[in-house]
């Protein structure tokens, strides 16, 4: 098993790596990378983090946001070299690992609160 | 034809500079030692005996041991037909062997799924599960009628699954790293992690 992580790490340094700088419920911005042809552009896709999954090389995670009505959710490998970017927007209060739940709600059920860190 | 004999170590997945997800088997490969040499005049044909693996002198059949003659033995031996790498007995083939192949075919003993029935082991459809259904994952019939009065030989039924020798052939060489001694391969192999796997030349791309 040590030479799979030797050849993780080894991946890890050579792709472009972003920091995982955000958590369960906060509301990102993903900048990535779309290959069309020859062309490249990067596109900025906006929404709620609802899962986090994997390890190493291999981990991932859910974006979820509601376009034209409609619920999209997007699965990004976090080691992908083609993530130019991940701003954190929003904070969110979440007390649970993964937000499936939301799946099911609408409107202001949906919602994850703010997380508000009092100065002590 | 060349050949080498190496390691199952796992599967990961790599990027490329696009982007691209890969899945792929890391195979460790230890230097192979050529054990005896095959001859058209003596033998028959021709063939070059390899080994490999780590393995205690103690306890080692001694008609196991005694091919290894003067050098130190290794836990398996496999002979590789019309080897048309030049080498001698005694030197060591390292996986730098394949720096310029291209593609690989890979034998292995595929994992023992135990005694499995026909829906599992020979993909049949079985029935329906409820609405007063009496055909859940049966074979149903095995034969016809009066004549032949028998079951064909080599029907398909229930029994022991896995566990059988299994190549997969033309999977893409990735990566060649001579110094951690591994091979990366797209895609998947058969057997389980740190099972022994016969790596070759793929037959059907370069012959």
């Amino acid at each position: 098993m040590d030479i799979i992580k030797a050849i993780e790490a080894e991946q890890q340094e050579q792709v472009a790596k972003v920091e995982e700088n955000f958590r369960i419920g906060d509301t990102v911005k993903v900048h990535f990378t779309i290959v069309e042809g020859t062309t490249e552009r990067v596109q900025v896709y906006e929404g709620l983090v609802i899962a986090k999954n994997n390890s190493g090389i291999n981990r991932t995670f859910t974006v979820r946001k509601i376009s034209y009505g409609i619920g999209v959710e997007r699965v990004f490998p976090l080691s992908s070299p083609r993530i130019q970017k991940i701003e954190v927007s929003r904070r969110g209060r979440v007390r649970r690992a993964k937000l499936y739940y939301i799946r099911g709600r609408v409107g202001k059920a949906a919602k994850v609160s703010e997380l508000v860190r009092r100065k002590s | 034809m060349i050949g080498l004999i190496g390691k199952k170590v796992g599967m990961t997945q790599v990027f490329d500079d696009r982007g691209v997800v890969t899945p792929v088997t890391v195979i460790q490969i230890e230097p192979n030692l050529v054990v005896r040499e095959r001859s058209p005049e003596a033998d028959g044909y021709a063939a070059k005996v390899l080994a490999a693996g780590r393995v205690k002198e103690k306890g080692l059949a001694k008609p196991f041991r005694g091919q290894f003659g003067e050098f130190s033995p290794r836990a398996r031996m496999v002979e590789f037909r019309d080897f048309h790498h030049q080498c001698e007995i005694g030197d060591e083939l390292t996986v730098d062997l394949f720096a310029e192949t291209a593609f690989v075919d890979v034998t292995g003993i595929s994992k023992g799924k135990g005694y499995q029935g026909v829906v599992k082991r020979h993909n049949f459809s079985g029935g329906r599960a409820t609405h007063g259904s009496k055909f859940k994952r049966e074979a149903g019939s095995t034969g016809m009628a009066a004549w032949p009065s028998k079951v064909h030989k080599g029907s398909k039924m229930p029994g022991r699954m896995g566990h059988e020798r299994r190549t997969v052939q033309n999977l893409r060489v990735l990566k060649v790293d001579g110094e951690k001694q591994i091979l990366l391969v797209k895609g998947s192999v058969p057997g389980p992690q740190n099972s022994t796997l016969i790596v070759s030349g793929a037959k059907k791309k370069d012959g």
